[in-house]
């Protein structure tokens, strides 16, 4: 705790927007200023968006006869062959996001102090943690579609099966059940997308920190709305996480 | 009053250090002033003059089918001349009789009365009556505007594709909308619907957040959230429905966009055409609708509550009392914010859902009957024993009362599983939305526009040509739709081309033929307001400083519109903004908001 209050001493206590028109005029409710205001609704809209998507593949899924079983489709590890590693992959790729996600929020607290290299420090490692989650998507979609996963066909059969041997008349031209690949590119795709935009955003970020942009102007709030965005799409893997690769 | 102040009033707002360094570099040109304005009262004329283009499209389209209805069997060698790639021989052909269909529902639902109603009265009125320099960022409130023209563009563009536009109908159901090879109009013309859509939710999404978050934030002193008029209740209210729902048509669209492009099987299984069988399978077009309703019932209440909050100002204001019931109508629209999202399958009670579940449906729709009273008796007790000033925003207010009533009544009727088993896809429903969503929401609009033009355009629009244009539509709209309830409830079923195959149907064909006259009737009636509306913008009387005696503060802004809406500083509000006829002794029967509370109302007046 003393350590905390020293810091800030040390450097400059920032001054945030005020949570009203700047003319004495009335505050907002949630005592926020309107930036924030913007991107808590657009998190909100967006929260509906992949709602909608994962309901509709849980809605898709509970109608198939069965579903290919996650530990034998997503059991490989980039330089390790044929080795059998179910999720061990999917965990790193997991493991970096929130990694990224914790340097953000350095990022942002270094940004209520007006620290300048701070801010640019850790958004560095927050830029790369989205790389290389980024990375690791484009390895597992190019291993997944070279073993034949497409939007319209799906080579996990009964062998990845994880409940029942049931094949359907019109099921039998692919394998499993033809969703799998559909929902799964589908999915992770648009988070991919959202991903890659908070990667771009944050890259923004660090160069208008870096200009001296947000010094000049007092305060550091960019950051955080452009954190709030970055642990959104964090959160919002735990549920594609949850979906596809633990159920 | 006035200060004598004349540095730019946006420079000292500080919400954001670059906005106001923008301001000082700006210089107007025409281009920057007129076209691409950062300017919320500029954005708002936009949004109703495209809103416009927009209305008199989709009309044409209900007047060109129409006439198809009413006289099946005769040709018009006329209508071809102007419409060759539509007819045949004089006569509409089907698909494009059901492109007509499908572009009028998705025109006037989303281009007129969602981006339009919206976009039009909360860029002017939000700011305006809340006491605000402008949007919270007038650049994304400019990018919202110009996302609904780029949608526009690209929809209007489908409508001169050779295979035709969409003709799914709106709803664009699938397996037909997913397949090219099932009608023309689900081929290219789908993909452009629904790329046109994805770019409109994009413009309502930044346009929503933009209202909604300078209704929280940018409030000027003494204006707290109640004592904010209902206009601005509804519209905040109408941008966070809009922001919660559309992004779930995203998905729904985009789902639909892999189906036709990429061979997925979301929403395809099991599909037959010409003896093949299709590969698709595993999907399922109940979750389509699923997801497409989600969207599509609160949409209704993003059309119907912009104009709510329209007319309760419109009629506190002309009937010269408070409106009754401020809290209760605050609290009557967040009820219908909320039960708006658990009501969307009643649309579906027909596709074999479970009857448990549609029992639950039926007790969410019927609940939100409640609250839409509420709203009715306290419209009906602002008018009881006022001093009513008649002109034409008082007729459209009142007609908007009326329609809500006739088509509220009957959605009581569909909102009943058992009932709706019988009507489903009959005119009933036709008659149903059109009069409470479609009419209702116009009247609501008309009603806008008259009260508001002065606002807009500092001068008044002409009374006669009003109460003319308002006699038409209200007596015209009923003839319209009244008869089709009838016609649903004898079973004649919608979006048939003809119905001179089917003996119980085409005993009706002299009905219908009155309905297509009295369309077109009705429709160059909107042309007579058009005319008014145009007419009034150069010529019409000028306007006062605030010609309704009104008591919200956009009446205090200088009628002429100048940037950052006031000189020196934002006028101070004191009371909420219903107080009309509050001293008997007064000789004035309104009191604005920003006028101090004088002593003797200090010992007594009611805070709200």
């Amino acid at each position: 705790m003393a350590e905390v209050l020293e810091i800030q001493e040390e450097h400059h206590i920032d001054h945030l927007p005020t949570p009203n028109n700047g003319e004495g005029g009335e505050d907002s409710p949630m005592k926020i200023s309107y930036g924030k205001t913007m991107m808590w609704y657009f998190l909100l809209s967006d929260a509906f968006t992949f709602s909608a998507f994962l309901i509709s593949y849980a809605a898709i899924r509970i109608a198939q006869p069965w579903w290919p079983n996650p530990n034998k489709v997503f059991n490989s590890f980039p330089g390790m062959g044929h080795a059998n590693v179910p999720l061990g992959f999917v965990s790193v790729m997991t493991f970096v996001l929130i990694l990224s996600s914790v340097a953000v929020v350095r990022a942002v607290q270094e940004g209520h102090r007006m620290n300048q290299k701070g801010v640019m420090f850790w958004m560095v490692f927050g830029i790369l943690g989205g790389v290389a989650f980024l990375s690791c998507q484009a390895w597992e979609w190019n291993h997944l579609i070279h073993e034949g996963l497409r939007p319209f066909y799906n080579p996990f059969g009964p062998d990845a099966n994880g409940i029942t041997h049931i094949v359907e008349e019109h099921q039998r031209w692919s394998p499993g059940p033809i969703a799998f690949g559909a929902l799964f590119f589908g999915i992770t795709g648009f988070h991919g997308f959202h991903v890659f935009t908070g990667v771009l955003l944050n890259i923004w970020g660090f160069t208008a920190t870096s200009m001296g942009v947000f010094h000049r102007r007092g305060h550091y709030e960019m950051i955080e709305k452009l954190g709030l965005y970055w642990h959104f799409v964090d959160l919002v893997w735990v549920f594609v996480f949850l979906a596809f690769y633990l159920m | 009053m006035e200060t004598t102040s004349v540095i730019d009033p946006i420079a000292q707002s500080g919400h954001g250090t670059e906005h106001a360094e923008h301001q000082h570099h700006h210089t107007e040109t025409f281009i920057s002033k007129y076209i691409f304005s950062l300017d919320h009262k500029t954005i708002g004329k936009q949004f109703l003059f495209l809103g416009m283009f927009w209305a008199v499209i989709g009309g044409l389209m209900s007047v060109i089918f129409r006439i198809q209805l009413g006289w099946p069997d005769e040709t018009f060698p006329f209508m071809e001349r102007l419409f060759a790639a539509w007819f045949t021989d004089g006569k509409l052909n089907p698909e494009a009789y059901y492109s007509l269909v499908t572009m009028h529902g998705t025109i006037m639902v989303f281009f007129v009365l969602t981006a339009s109603l919206s976009g039009t009265f909360a860029n002017v009125l939000i700011p305006l009556q809340i006491g605000a320099r402008d949007m919270a960022s007038p650049l994304m409130n400019a990018i919202s505007f110009w996302l609904f023209f780029t949608a526009g563009v690209v929809m209007f563009s489908s409508i001169f594709l050779p295979t035709g536009a969409a003709s799914a109908g709106w709803t664009i159901y699938p397996p037909l909308s997913a397949l090219p090879q099932t009608s023309p109009g689900s081929g290219t013309g789908m993909t452009m619907w629904l790329i046109a859509m994805v770019i409109f939710i994009g413009s309502t999404l930044v346009g929503g957040l933009n209202y909604v978050s300078t209704v929280l934030n940018l409030r000027t002193r003494g204006m707290t959230m109640f004592r904010l008029p209902l206009t601005v209740w509804a519209l905040f209210f109408t941008a966070i429905i809009g922001i919660l729902s559309f992004p779930v048509l995203v998905s729904c669209c985009v789902l639909l966009l892999f189906d036709r492009g990429l061979g997925t099987s979301f929403y395809l299984s099991n599909i037959v055409i010409g003896g093949k069988a299709l590969p698709y399978a595993g999907g399922s077009p109940i979750l389509f609708q699923h997801l497409f309703w989600f969207l599509g019932h609160p949409e209704v209440y993003i059309v119907i509550l912009p104009a709510m909050g329209m007319v309760s100002e419109v009629l506190a204001v002309q009937s010269r009392k408070p409106i009754f019931g401020y809290k209760a109508m605050i609290f009557s629209i967040l009820g219908i914010t909320i039960l708006g999202f658990f009501v969307w399958a009643h649309h579906m009670y027909v596709t074999g859902m479970n009857p448990f579940i549609g029992s639950i449906f039926v007790l969410f729709t019927l609940l939100i009957a409640v609250p839409s009273a509420v709203k009715v008796f306290n419209w009906i007790t602002t008018l009881w024993r006022g001093n009513i000033r008649v002109n034409p925003p008082t007729m459209f207010a009142v007609g908007f009362v009326s329609m809500f009533i006739s088509g509220g009544l009957t959605g009581i009727w569909l909102g009943n599983a058992t009932i709706d088993i019988q009507l489903h896809d009959t005119y009933f429903v036709v008659a149903h939305f059109h009069i409470v969503m479609g009419i209702a929401a116009f009247f609501g609009m008309y009603a806008g526009i008259y009260h508001w033009f002065p606002r807009m355009f500092g001068r008044m629009m002409n009374d006669t040509m009003g109460y003319i244009h308002f006699a038409i539509t209200f007596i015209g709209a009923y003839l319209i739709f009244w008869p089709m309830h009838f016609l649903g409830l004898a079973g004649v079923p919608r979006r048939y081309y003809t119905f001179n195959e089917f003996a119980a149907f085409s005993q009706y064909a002299n009905l219908n033929k009155v309905i297509s006259i009295t369309a077109i009737v009705v429709f160059l009636g909107q042309i007579l307001f058009l005319i008014n509306f145009i007419w009034s913008i150069f010529k019409g009387r000028k306007s006062p400083q605030n010609p309704w005696q009104a008591n919200t503060l956009e009446w205090t802004s200088p009628i002429e519109g100048i940037h950052g809406n006031w000189h020196g500083e934002i006028p101070e509000v004191y009371r909420w903004p219903y107080d009309y006829s509050r001293d008997p002794n007064s000789d004035v029967d309104f009191i604005p908001q920003n006028v101090p509370l004088s002593e003797a109302e200090k010992k007594d007046y009611v805070h709200h």
